[in-house]
């Protein structure tokens, strides 16, 4: 590895900037992302940034359980932002659609739809471990170099809910 | 000023070699002060220089035709623009410069602003375009202030000449026509509360929403850059001339840094104003200071 793709890497590591978005969340993992950027975490020393436009973003934090009108939007952002990138699922919603599962809104959960590298698991997750989700999606970013990871094509997106093949199964 | 002179100011001293680290420099001063004034540890001394190189790493969307090619130029025009500006500073005394120079400087440093309103509409994004239209109305609104509070400057010392206007000692006008600009570099930096055109999570990131990797970093460059170019303008004009150059030097290198300091309390202590306050406050609260001191520039200049 020469010296300028030690450097890259080593900057990468240390300069994650963030793109929040909400894919049907009910909030609670919103504001605990919110909270790790304020002064109290202090996520800024490890270089972190929120940033307004997904095209200026490294890591791409996704909360809630993906609904079925948000399929689209996560989709389009995912493509929006630069490569190289990593996705970070923050909650249970995204891994697991978590109290919501069997509900027909949902499309998710979320790595059906993207590649995701980080779950951080918690109904909502506190900031101090959201911010060692983006530490680690950081590292991975370092690791995966200059090549720019050509994401698998994801499967359609089943119009009806998991467990719809076994009818009574799980539903009110 | 010959060739050799202009190129050396241009690509080393006070230029480019220089200028950059600077204004990677200023942006970490922005922010750990900012960090420190909230309680926080804040970014690491070479933040900015990390944020670049990563920004340089990454993929950049493909944009054909006319629109690409505008977007490719706007950053690189902004970057030369601003990196001429800051070689124009009479750091060094007795380093050259001529007659108009300060005319040039002020031109330079509105390239920049020019570039972002028109980045903006050719990213041809709503949020760009919004972005846009906020920088057009502020920098209308900011730079009537700017220019007068300058050329009365100029006006009352006889000259447009940058080392002479350094040289000169100064007199109370100048120093009314100093506080004028200061007022005016938040909004010429973008910084709050008059970081209108790139109202960062309100419209997105405003003009640079759709701009990634490479160019977006050489937007942040530019922007270190003005900041190193308005503070040194403000430094060249307030400070008293030292006969010594070993002394100057590090006297100026330290006013400027506690101008940056200065205005990163202002930012940290303020919030946006909306942008038709923000108008308002130049057109009706500050244009009245400019006006007086053009006219009593003018008025001294009969006298004399």
């Amino acid at each position: 590895m020469n010296l300028w793709n030690k450097l890259m890497c080593y900057s990468r590591r240390h300069s994650p900037w963030l793109f929040h978005m909400n894919s049907g969340s009910c909030n609670g993992c919103d504001i605990e992302l919110v909270a790790s950027m304020t002064p109290r975490y202090d996520a800024e020393q490890l270089g972190v940034c929120l940033e307004g436009s997904p095209r200026h973003a490294d890591i791409l934090c996704i909360t809630g359980p993906v609904t079925h009108t948000s399929v689209r939007a996560v989709q389009t952002v995912y493509a929006q932002v630069c490569g190289p990138k990593a996705v970070v699922a923050i909650g249970s919603c995204p891994a697991t659609t978590n109290v919501f599962i069997d509900s027909r809104v949902l499309a998710g959960p979320l790595n059906r739809h993207i590649p995701v590298d980080v779950f951080v698991p918690g109904c909502p997750p506190r900031p101090d471990a959201i911010l060692q989700g983006v530490v680690k999606a950081a590292e991975i970013l370092a690791e995966r170099g200059r090549t720019v990871r050509v994401p698998e094509p994801a499967p359609a997106p089943q119009s009806t809910p998991l467990s719809s093949a076994e009818p009574g199964e799980g539903q009110p | 000023m010959n060739l050799i002179t202009a190129l050396a100011r241009l690509l080393i001293f006070p230029g480019l070699l220089f200028a950059v680290p600077v204004a990677w420099f200023f942006l970490w001063v922005e922010r750990k002060s900012v960090a420190m004034m909230q309680e926080r540890i804040g970014p690491p001394f070479m933040q900015p220089f990390f944020d670049f190189i990563k920004l340089l790493g990454k993929s950049t969307p493909s944009r054909s035709g006319v629109d690409g090619l505008l977007m490719k130029a706007w950053p690189l025009i902004a970057v030369s623009a601003a990196v001429g500006a800051v070689g124009l500073l009479p750091v060094l005394p007795s380093s050259g410069g001529f007659e108009g120079d300060l005319i040039l400087l002020l031109a330079l440093l509105e390239v920049p602003a020019i570039c972002i309103i028109a980045a903006g509409f050719s990213s041809r994004s709503l949020f760009g375009e919004i972005g846009s239209a906020r920088e057009a109305v502020l920098t209308v609104s900011y730079n009537i202030v700017f220019l007068l509070a300058i050329v009365s400057i100029a006006f009352s010392q006889h000259t447009f000449r940058l080392e002479a206007l350094a040289q000169l000692p100064a007199t109370p006008l100048r120093y009314l026509g100093v506080l004028a600009i200061l007022v005016c570099i938040p909004a010429k930096l973008h910084i709050n509360p008059f970081s209108l055109p790139n109202a960062e999570q309100e419209i997105y990131s405003g003009p640079l929403t759709e701009y990634a990797g490479p160019e977006l970093a050489m937007w942040q460059l530019s922007h270190g850059l003005e900041w190193v170019a308005a503070t040194g303008l403000v430094a060249t004009l307030a400070l008293p001339h030292v006969a010594f150059w070993w002394l100057g030097i590090p006297i100026f290198a330290a006013f400027s840094f506690g101008i940056v300091l200065l205005l990163s309390v202002l930012a940290a202590a303020t919030a946006r104003l909306a942008i038709d306050t923000t108008v308002r406050f130049y057109w009706q609260c500050t244009l009245v200071f400019a006006v007086l001191a053009i006219s009593s520039a003018l008025f001294m200049r009969i006298r004399s």
